[in-house]
């Protein structure tokens, strides 16, 4: 990667964290309302897919979305104003958390329920098939969508048409507030995947470089027509399952461990000063940037316009009578 | 001007649609075919809608699946929020039920929890209710449950003429519908068009005009109804309004309220159970609206609260039948 790229990367991943750190003192403090699922910790994973993507190219995301998001590019301040269920959010305060999308940035959704997005990220994928378009879609699940059914019935469909779609699995040990380990049959998630018939493998999902690099193999495979993969990043999750979950299934010091182990962004800073890439002037000045976007985020949407009742009704149907 | 049956009337209105708009392709089980050896082997679909599609046009337009419900239609749905023109075919309306979750969270909720900035033009085809001694899991309805839905239309043709405008109008419609198909009238013959034409949604057609007593009725109740209502002409002189809304959602309420403002009396015909259906919802929405028009109780004609049975002499007993119409509208007109 180049050094434009490796800021690039730091930038949307010093985002990403800076985002949902923001989100969660707003939501305590009663500004954000809903139920809402903080990606911290796993930053590297939508980083690291998404860098490969470009706008024409379709992602589909999971409740747990913010991160999916940001790294595709959407505006921070337009979701976070959604987060605010204002007029000028990204989906004019309609969707929220759970449901932020972007259309024009090749981001077709977050999406509440488990799996869900899977079979309709084939269908992107299949549009693209069908079009002779270049794009590739991927889809990302938790490692709790994997016991769910129409994921298995996307990565047929996907293999059997041979479509340009990437399965990204993030494992971070927890579907909602229930071990992974207790509720999976077969623990081994890649080869879940690859019994489908597709390239499936395991990366460390806290490692950036690791995802990047199976991404790229999983992203040219699918856009030289050659198929689906399956990539399964582990990462963790530094928050509960919602914000408001007590965590009452794990202990704060196993909380503050991860942190200090597990954590994408010092594993990030490391590695590119050890290598001399980027020097810890640029990366602080980045960090600056993105604090003074955090708070013009949050003041933009405290003043942002609010929805009226006729709201309700804009927008069920293109025409309905 | 020929007749045609219903199979051959929607039939001719996808080979319009496919001929006309390069985005429309299906998908489904079995609706397309295979090659083995080399040689193309077409199945067309289970009922033969889709007859000669996959000759024409190949499998990039025309795509068999895995028996896989919900990959069906999220990659129905995908496809249409990327541009294209999906029409999905689920073999019986029943099997909604494996994939209920991509059309009532996802399909027609995307325009709206993204705030305007998608379209979802798809298409979903299936086959409806009974009269095929198919039993308890290949004879339901399921159209009253999707018409409660906000974002999805819903279509019911009853007559092949209808069913080919109605299909092209929901092939070039910019929203999700849902297109059931009776398919005791498969074989159902009538005058068709050679042409591509279309039905406007929201429009009901009314086979029968008359001033004593409005009959509303949807998909092969519609003919039913006509017979009752014949009958009743013929037999006792009593002239009957038989309203076939054709869409149940969006539903053409102004037809169904004038005809009740002349006629006083009404009585809602459907082959589905009686709880929260489209005869309750037909009753409701004169209650409220055309109470005071009312002369007698609104009656209504259903099957019984029970799965659907699957001996002929079970299922005939359950189907609602023109003979249970007149005695509904003879309570009408007491």
């Amino acid at each position: 990667m180049t050094r434009d790229q490796l800021l690039g990367a730091y930038r949307r991943l010093r985002l990403l964290r800076e985002f949902e750190e923001r989100t969660r003192v707003e939501f305590q403090t009663g500004q954000i309302a809903g139920f809402t699922h903080l990606y911290a910790g796993m930053e590297a994973i939508a980083v690291g897919v998404c860098e490969h993507l470009t706008d024409d190219d379709k992602i589909i995301s999971t409740h747990r979305g913010h991160g999916h998001c940001l790294a595709k590019g959407c505006d921070p301040i337009a979701m976070m104003k959604e987060l605010w269920g204002s007029t000028e959010g990204l989906c004019r305060g309609k969707g929220g958390t759970m449901h932020i999308a972007d259309f024009s940035r090749g981001m077709l959704g977050a999406n509440a329920v488990v799996g869900a997005g899977a079979p309709i990220a084939v269908g992107a994928a299949l549009a693209s098939s069908i079009m002779d378009a270049s794009w590739v879609a991927v889809s990302f699940v938790g490692d709790g969508g994997t016991n769910i059914g129409s994921v298995y019935e996307a990565m047929n469909l996907a293999v059997v048409l041979r479509l340009p779609k990437i399965f990204v699995i993030e494992d971070n040990g927890w579907g909602e507030m229930t071990p992974i380990d207790n509720v999976a049959g077969n623990r081994d998630l890649a080869g879940r995947a690859a019994a489908m018939g597709m390239p499936a493998v395991s990366v460390d999902g806290v490692d950036f470089f690791a995802v990047h690099a199976a991404a790229g193999v999983a992203v040219s495979r699918a856009r030289s027509g050659e198929g689906p993969s399956t990539i399964v990043a582990s990462a963790p999750r530094f928050y509960g399952h919602h914000e408001g979950d007590p965590q009452l299934y794990r202990s704060r010091e196993d909380v503050a461990e991860l942190r200090r182990r597990e954590d994408c962004l010092p594993r990030f800073i490391d590695r590119v000063s050890t290598s001399g890439e980027l020097t810890s002037a640029e990366l602080s000045v980045v960090d600056e940037e993105i604090a003074l976007l955090m708070d013009s985020a949050v003041e933009q949407s405290k003043a942002a316009p609010r929805p009226t009742a006729e709201n309700v009704l804009q927008d069920v149907y293109v025409r309905y009578r | 001007m020929t007749i045609k049956s219903m199979r051959d009337a929607l039939n001719e209105a996808l080979h319009h649609e496919f001929a006309r708009d390069p985005r429309v392709f299906l998908i489904g089980e079995d609706v397309g075919g295979f090659e083995k050896d080399g040689v193309p082997v077409e199945i067309g679909g289970v009922f033969g809608v889709s007859k000669g599609l996959y000759r024409q046009y190949g499998r990039k337009r025309v795509i068999d699946t895995p028996i896989s419900e919900a990959a069906i239609i999220g990659a129905a749905s995908g496809a249409a929020l990327c541009g294209l023109r999906p029409v999905a075919e689920i073999m019986f309306a029943d099997l909604t039920a494996v994939c209920f979750d991509q059309i009532v969270n996802q399909i027609a909720k995307f325009r709206y929890m993204f705030g305007g900035q998608c379209a979802c033009p798809v298409v979903i085809r299936m086959t409806t209710g009974g009269g095929r001694n198919a039993g308890a899991q290949h004879s339901q309805t399921f159209y009253p449950i999707f018409t409660s839905f906000p974002g999805l239309k819903v279509v019911v043709p009853s007559n092949a003429y209808d069913a080919k405008g109605l299909l092209i109008t929901a092939i070039r419609d910019e929203d999700p519908v849902l297109f059931f198909e009776p398919k005791v009238l498969y074989t159902e013959k009538c005058d068709v068009p050679d042409e591509a034409y279309s039905i406007p949604f929201g429009e009901a057609a009314m086979p029968r005009e008359g001033e004593d007593v409005t009959i509303v009725a949807f998909g092969q109740a519609v003919n039913w109804s006509v017979q009752a209502a014949d009958e009743l002409r013929k037999s006792r002189g009593i002239r009957c309004d038989v309203i076939d809304p054709r869409t149940p959602s969006p539903l053409d309420e102004e037809t169904i309220l004038e005809s009740v403002a002349a006629t006083g009396r009404l009585v809602v015909v459907d082959e589905s159970p009686p709880r929260c259906g489209l005869t309750a919802d037909i009753a409701a929405l004169v209650a409220d609206k055309a109470f005071h028009d009312l002369k007698a109780p609104i009656k209504t004609v259903t099957a019984p609260h029970t799965p659907v049975p699957q001996a002929r002499e079970l299922e005939r007993a359950y189907l609602p039948n023109p003979r249970r119409i007149i005695a509904a509208v003879e309570e009408a007109l007491r």
